[in-house]
């Protein structure tokens, strides 16, 4: 059918099966010229841009044609003007330079500034509460979550009063540039479960959850008493010490026992009696200097000081 | 020369063809043989140790490259996110590569260090229960699997013949304390690669269970030295430019 729209049809002079020929119609004009041109592109593009390889070398294109400048910052913390032939790498760093722009300025006053100098400033604010944002979703939110409410059993609450290594700017400061490691030791080689359940009783009679009165006056002793010597790392009015991070036992914050949620008396004794028998070896902070820049580390700082509430 | 005559002499079409395919076996085979001073050396970068070895291998295992991309590409975006972009130096001791194409999840090449071993424990087991809107499922068996190291040896063989540095004879171990330090060397020597595996696992006790060394020691090991080899301090934040 098609072939009688065909008006003058070459082949190839084959025949095969008696009618089945073989068409040499040639190619669209805009299809072969399509062809050229990419033949033209390639060649502009060898003169602008890192194309054939040569030996342990490359082309670079000429020189001039394409260059990018960047600064870099040297090791000592010297600001260097480059130029280079195009590629990735300078780009990239080109990128990088029109970012850190953008935002030095506010950076620079950040890291300028005291704590409450920053704190005061409304307009300073907006921006660490925007930039803070983006750097605790990204770095802190996975452990302590995205509001920065924590998880019982796992990570502190940042948005109340209550700080175990202390709520200064300059104790946060510390936290985030130096990670912390939470540590118990466990005390069921010390304490026999009689003892174990009496200690139970008192933590969960300083913050007024139901206990037994008299397993929790046998308890009081142990505390002080010097066999366990809970007192000299939770301090003798058990507030916790915040120079070791250890918990303050008499308000209703609990971190690793999940008494708020457990059902029943028993099972918030039990809650308590699993932290005291097995200790604890968790609540690791991984240590941030290593991945964020100290003007980054200042603005966090602020950011769960002011804007995450708390901060005492 | 026309197409006809080529296709009715088999002679000349044998020769045409042998010779079509030989250019594009060569463009593809000859840039082997430069691979080595295509990947340019950066300090720090060393094969994995064997408990790390054997995490790669469940790592592999689990098919978490098919979410998880190791590869931070030299874009604004990804460095603010994951850090500096990934070096070609860095996946040398890695056969076959995890640089991955997809990434429903985040990229892991610099998850190293930025999680506590708690987290990663957490996260594998139950990941919702971290990051609730996650979509990663549950990965509860490797706390419970004892993890299986009777092959190490063989696993750790196999690569060296690939041309990963770990050392069979007292020349290959001396030539690793020269090249990495003797820390290093000893943790790539196989003979002692069991001993070496346990006693990194239990002085890391990365599944938080100091009486149990499981899966989940092994993985976590491996995660937490991804991306974390080359201190990029050193270096002025350029210093990468020049590299290929």
């Amino acid at each position: 059918m098609s072939q009688d729209k065909i008006k003058t049809p070459t082949t190839t002079g084959h025949v095969w099966d008696d009618d089945l020929q073989e068409l040499t119609n040639p190619l669209p004009n805009w299809w072969v010229w399509g062809f050229y041109i990419t033949f033209v592109f390639t060649i502009v593009y060898w003169l602008f841009y890192p194309a054939w390889p040569i030996g342990h070398t490359y082309t670079k294109g000429i020189p001039g044609w394409n260059s990018i400048t960047y600064t870099a910052t040297t090791v000592d913390g010297k600001e260097v003007e480059k130029t280079t032939h195009w590629n990735m790498r300078s780009k990239f760093m080109h990128e990088m330079n029109e970012q850190q722009a953008e935002q030095k300025k506010w950076f620079d006053k950040v890291a300028g500034s005291s704590y409450e100098d920053v704190s005061k400033d409304a307009d300073l604010m907006q921006f660490v509460n925007s930039a803070g944002k983006t750097l605790f979703s990204d770095n802190c939110a996975p452990c302590h979550q995205s509001g920065g409410q924590g998880k019982v059993g796992f990570s502190p609450n940042l948005t109340d009063d209550h700080w175990q290594y202390g709520g200064t700017y300059d104790q946060i400061h510390t936290t985030i540039v130096g990670g912390r490691r939470g540590y118990m030791p466990p005390f069921k080689e010390v304490l026999n479960d009689q003892q174990i359940t009496q200690l139970a009783n008192y933590v969960l009679s300083l913050s007024g959850e139901p206990h037994d009165e008299t397993a929790a006056a046998a308890g009081a002793n142990i505390f002080k008493g010097d066999s366990a010597a809970c007192y000299y790392c939770h301090g003798a009015d058990a507030k916790g010490r915040i120079e070791l991070g250890s918990a303050n036992l008499t308000d209703k914050i609990w971190l690793w026992a999940d008494v708020p949620a457990a059902k029943d008396a028993t099972a918030k004794l039990d809650a308590v009696k699993h932290v005291i028998s097995g200790g604890l070896d968790r609540g690791v902070m991984p240590n941030w200097d290593h991945r964020l820049k100290p003007e980054q580390i200042k603005l966090l700082t602020v950011y769960v000081h002011d804007s995450l509430g708390g901060g005492k | 020369m026309k197409h006809d005559n080529i296709e009715r002499n088999l002679g000349i079409l044998l020769v045409l063809t042998m010779l079509a395919i030989s250019a594009g076996g060569l463009v593809e085979i000859v840039p082997l043989f430069f691979i080595k001073e295509t990947v340019e050396k950066v300090e720090g970068v060393r094969p994995y140790s064997p408990l790390e070895l054997r995490g790669r291998d469940i790592y592999v295992r689990e098919g978490c490259y098919l979410c998880h991309s190791q590869m931070i590409r030299p874009f604004r975006d990804e460095a603010l996110r994951y850090g500096h972009y990934s070096l070609a130096a860095e996946s040398k001791y890695d056969h076959p590569f995890q640089w991955g194409s997809k990434r429903t999840g985040p990229d892991l090449a610099r998850v190293g260090g930025k999680y506590s071993n708690d987290w990663q424990t957490q996260h594998l087991n139950a990941p919702r229960s971290l990051v609730p809107q996650s979509v990663m499922p549950n990965y509860p068996w490797l706390l419970k699997t004892d993890l299986d190291y009777s092959d190490i040896e063989l696993r750790m063989k196999a690569l060296r013949t690939t041309g990963v540095p770990y050392s069979l004879t007292q020349a290959e171990y001396d030539r690793n304390v020269k090249e990495f330090g003797e820390d290093v060397a000893k943790s790539l020597h196989i003979p002692d690669a069991e001993k070496n595996l346990v006693a990194q696992a239990q002085l890391g006790n990365y599944d938080t269970d100091p009486g149990k060394l499981s899966e989940m020691d092994a993985l976590v090991s491996y995660l937490q030295v991804l991306g974390t080899m080359v201190d990029f301090k050193k270096y002025d934040d350029d210093y990468f430019v020049k590299f290929r």
